[in-house]
């Protein structure tokens, strides 16, 4: 396992690289090698594959898709097959729970034909694709159907690990189908009514044949099985570190109803002055801002809402306006800026040319010389994000950058979208879970502010001239 | 209503409970359940000190600790026996005494969690607990172990019976037998909680050392914290060596932070570090570093695939980075000495702290435990914070432990603890350990304040 080539010409000389400042070291060719593994979440050695498993109307896809948001916003590249849509591609229009039924021969054979469908799109994007999670989303209630998918993860080096829910309360499932399957496109020209008989016909069709994950027969399997909605759960042989976060996510999640507010800190002094980073108090209008947030707030007559903020001074006193207690957290804490903080970007421009450039080129891995990136703010946030699930109506009281990673996480937005959502003054977005994402309700105050958002300019090129760097500086005093 | 008006923003993070992370409102009190030697002492030592670490009052109330202070010399496992009227007596005031201790606890001595080590395998016993908790707003939450494996019970009552109290003067085998006849009394009467019957109960389940969990009702963030470190911790026999990275251009200077290269007394460290990794023929052998050149660059000379964690990277000094002691008593007299006041508190002017740094380096000790032989090569407080964990010092020790240039310190687990073994590689390093000095008041001269500042160039 030693590397000859240091052995041989001793330890390699470090280069840093200039957009995300990581130290690489150079082969003796003088070209940068590939780099070394930056540690941001599990480096699995080989792919993962998440297979669900139960009943129709159990939380399967929800769990699929939110699982697959949380492992893409923490940088680990997922993506859900869902077997229900290779049949509706395959099945252009849904009669009825017939098609389900165990002995119709040729629903079958389309069903398997499906599930092979999906497993080689699986295969593609494990092994050619660059994916290292694919989350197999099908009942997979027999042991059977199990076993073929096994087979295939086997011959292909994947590791496999079941994430099974199982519920028998006649509510959950209810409010389930309501809430995902009418809106299906299986049911779109069917009553109400007619879909929900239709629907638990359904789920009859798959409960004679239902073969839950065994203690026994299934000990050397790696699963975990949610039971009733996270009242209870079993975790059976974790293998590595993404298993591990998996299983604590999915411990941390629930489906009760609630609102999130996120919202920045009122206008700072800082902010009118055009300059970023800084801790600096808020401005007048910030204190109006802070006032009608108050009012909002006890309009709103949110039941047993927690109210976060940073550790800087202009979201606390954004948050002692609204006169109730607040939790301070320093995770919350704006991007450090390193050595631009609390410039303007026009003195950016002026001392660190090459540095704003790289930014607009990147600006999610770019790192500030001695500061932070977007990247880093996404590690930093993540107990924040666990935290949020496990919490039902909380107001998080913080900054531009953060916002936006915060914003992203429950929006599904990718790493290039992310640093340019917006995210003005004095505006709090309330986030409701509703189905398989979430609502996005945009309040604003009406208390002026500057504009802080600055969008990617055309001419990214280090040599560019100042104007088209400055091109899309937001206006200030 | 007015805003209040902040004053001027103080290094030190303010004490108002809004500024602490609330991990729990009422104090939780975690119930081991579980036949002697399957490992509950063992996970009552080892969470306590991972909560504690984490900044959660934690303390272990080992009720074998209470009888042996009641019935001072153990005879034989007869006083175990079911039938045993008056050993049932005195078990039970033990028990008593125990959550009497706990209540004191929690409401005198400001702690948040506390662990109620005992075999607690009677419904009866544990109904006590509840009806004792509930009464005083105390949470519950159960912690059974589960384990039928004869290999690992043998192997457990060797480490950590053998030298118990009880067998002090007892041979190997004579010990062993007794136990086993021990543990027979606790089984007959044994009543592991029920799926459905405590159903409502909120609990942990172990199965055979970790292969298997059943989770049920976790009612918050310290119980969810809890049950994902328990997750995540083995018992697998491995070692962890830390070191720090060779010296650097700026240690030789005297200068705190900054990303400076290994200086050529610190590169000739990172060779003798790579020919004594290689002596010690460790199986699998991880290398985690820093994101900062000085660690990389000794690692790059280990000829072996690392890991660059941006959680490694030294305490940010903020203001006073590459600055030496003299120079931050010339600029900031004020924030020198309210550093030495209180080290682990204090913060750099937009900078960190160590109570900062640990919160930081939580994720690392979490991979940590689900390791086995890993390597990490980091900086002095980053190993301070470190050490601190795996040899259970308290916030007010750690900034002051000794983690000097050029020596490797080897952990291995052990019982119930850590072995550390401390290798210096015999390369001379300038001395960046600077002592609490005698005088720390704001008011101090710049003489007293440089009293205990290390030689540098």
């Amino acid at each position: 396992m030693l590397d000859k080539d240091v052995l041989e010409h001793g330890p390699r000389e470090l280069h840093q690289n200039p957009l995300r400042k990581i130290w690489m070291p150079r082969t003796s060719n003088g070209l940068p090698q590939r780099p070394i593994t930056q540690r941001r979440v599990c480096m699995t050695n080989c792919p993962t594959l998440i297979v669900t498993v139960g009943l129709p109307a159990r939380g399967k896809t929800y769990i699929s898709k939110k699982l697959t948001r949380y492992l893409n916003w923490i940088g680990v590249p997922t993506k859900v097959f869902n077997v229900g849509q290779y049949r509706r591609e395959c099945v252009k229009i849904y009669k009825s729970f017939e098609f389900f039924r165990p002995d119709n021969e040729e629903g079958l054979k389309i069903r398997r034909q499906c599930a092979t469908t999906a497993l080689n799109d699986v295969r593609e994007y494990l092994s050619v694709e660059g994916g290292q999670v694919a989350v197999f989303d099908a009942t997979n209630t027999t042991r059977e159907r199990r076993a073929t998918i096994m087979k295939f993860a086997e011959q292909n080096g994947f590791k496999v690990f079941f994430v099974e829910s199982v519920c028998e309360d006649p509510d959950v499932i209810a409010e389930n189908i309501v809430q995902v399957k009418l809106d299906s496109p299986d049911y779109i020209h069917t009553d109400t009514e007619e879909a929900v008989e239709d629907f638990m016909k359904r789920i009859k069709c798959y409960e004679s044949s239902y073969q839950p994950l065994d203690e026994n027969l299934d000990k050397e399997l790696s699963y975990i099985k949610v039971i009733d909605v996270g009242r209870r759960y079993l975790v059976n042989r974790v293998l590595d570190h993404i298993q591990s976060r998996i299983v604590y996510y999915l411990m941390n999640i629930h489906i009760t109803p609630r609102s999130i507010y996120l919202s920045r800190h009122g206008e700072s002094d800082l902010n009118i002055k055009g300059r970023i980073g800084g801790d600096s108090g808020l401005s007048d209008r910030g204190r109006e801002y802070a006032m009608k947030l108050r009012k909002y707030i006890q309009e709103q007559n949110i039941k047993e809402l927690k109210v976060w903020t940073s550790q800087m001074k202009r979201t606390i006193q954004t948050a002692e306006s609204l006169g109730v207690p607040y939790e301070q957290w320093k995770a919350l804490n704006e991007i450090d800026a390193g050595m631009c903080e609390e410039m303007m970007y026009e003195e950016i421009q002026k001392n660190f040319p090459v540095e704003f450039a790289l930014r607009d080129q990147d600006k999610y891995r770019y790192r500030y010389p001695k500061g932070e990136s977007y990247e880093d703010l996404v590690q930093r946030l993540e107990p924040v994000i666990m935290e949020l699930e496990r919490q039902e109506n909380v107001l998080v009281i913080c900054h531009q950058a953060v916002m936006r990673c915060l914003l992203a996480y429950f929006l599904d937005k990718t790493a290039d979208e992310l640093p340019y959502l917006q995210c003005p003054l004095h505006t709090v977005l309330k986030l409701t879970p509703v189905a398989y994402g979430c609502k996005v309700e945009s309040i604003y105050l009406g208390v002026d502010s500057v504009n802080t958002h600055r969008n990617r300019p055309e001419n990214v090129m280090a040599q560019r001239s100042t104007e088209d760097a400055l091109q899309t500086v937001p206006a200030h005093f | 209503m007015e805003p209040v008006q902040l004053e001027p923003r103080r290094r030190r993070r303010c004490d108002s409970p809004a500024s602490v992370p609330q991990f729990c409102n009422s104090p939780t009190m975690l119930v081991m359940v579980g036949l002697p030697a399957r490992g509950k002492t063992y996970i009552s030592k080892k969470l306590t000190r991972y909560l504690n670490w984490i900044g959660v009052p934690t303390k272990v109330f080992n009720v074998g600790q209470y009888r042996r202070q009641a019935v001072t010399t153990y005879k034989n496992f007869e006083f175990f026996k079911p039938d045993n009227e008056e050993a049932m007596k005195i078990r039970k005031a033990c028990a008593s005494a125990a959550l009497k201790d706990v209540a004191t606890y929690f409401s005198k001595e400001q702690g948040q969690v506390a662990v109620f080590d005992a075999t607690n395998t009677t419904r009866e016993r544990r109904a006590i607990i509840l009806s004792f908790a509930n009464e005083r707003g105390y949470k519950v939450f159960f912690v059974e172990s589960i384990c039928e494996d004869p290999e690992i019970i043998a192997e457990n009552i060797k480490q950590v019976k053998f030298g118990s109290p009880d067998y002090a003067d007892r041979d190997c085998e004579e010990a062993m037998v007794d136990f086993i006849q021990r543990i027979d009394c606790y089984r007959a009467s044994y009543m592991p909680i029920d799926d459905e019957k405590d159903r409502n109960l909120s609990y942990i389940k172990i199965f055979d050392v970790g292969s298997r969990y059943l989770v049920n009702r976790v009612q918050d963030h310290i119980q969810s914290r809890i049950v994902y470190y328990l997750m995540n911790i083995h018992v697998t026999p491995r070692s962890i060596y830390l070191s720090r990275h060779g010296e650097s251009e700026l240690n030789l200077l005297g200068r705190i932070g900054g990303d400076s290269g290994l200086s050529p007394r610190g590169q000739k460290y990172a060779n003798a570090l790579a020919t004594f990794i290689t002596n010690q023929n460790i199986n699998d052998l991880k290398v985690w570093t820093s994101h900062m050149k000085r660690t990389i660059q000794t690692a790059e000379t280990l000829a072996v695939p690392y890991e660059q964690w941006k959680a490694l990277n030294e305490i940010d000094a903020g203001v006073c980075e590459e600055m030496t002691y003299e120079e931050i008593q010339e600029h900031f007299p004020e924030e020198f000495a309210l550093r030495d006041q209180d080290k682990y508190r204090y913060r750099y002017p937009k900078g960190e702290s160590y109570e900062d740094l640990v919160q930081r380096l939580e994720p690392v000790i979490m991979e940590l435990e689900r390791q086995e032989n890993v390597l990490v090569v980091c900086h002095q407080a980053v190993m301070r914070c470190l050490l601190a964990y795996f040899l259970d010092k308290p916030a007010g020790e750690l900034p002051y432990l000794r983690c000097p240039l050029h020596t490797v310190l080897k952990l291995t687990p052990v019982a119930y603890g850590c072995k550390v073994e401390s290798f210096y590689l015999n390369v001379e390093a300038v001395n960046t350990h600077r002592d609490r000095p005698g005088n720390v008041d704001v008011s101090r001269n710049p003489q007293e304040a440089l009293q205990t500042v290390p030689d540098h160039v």
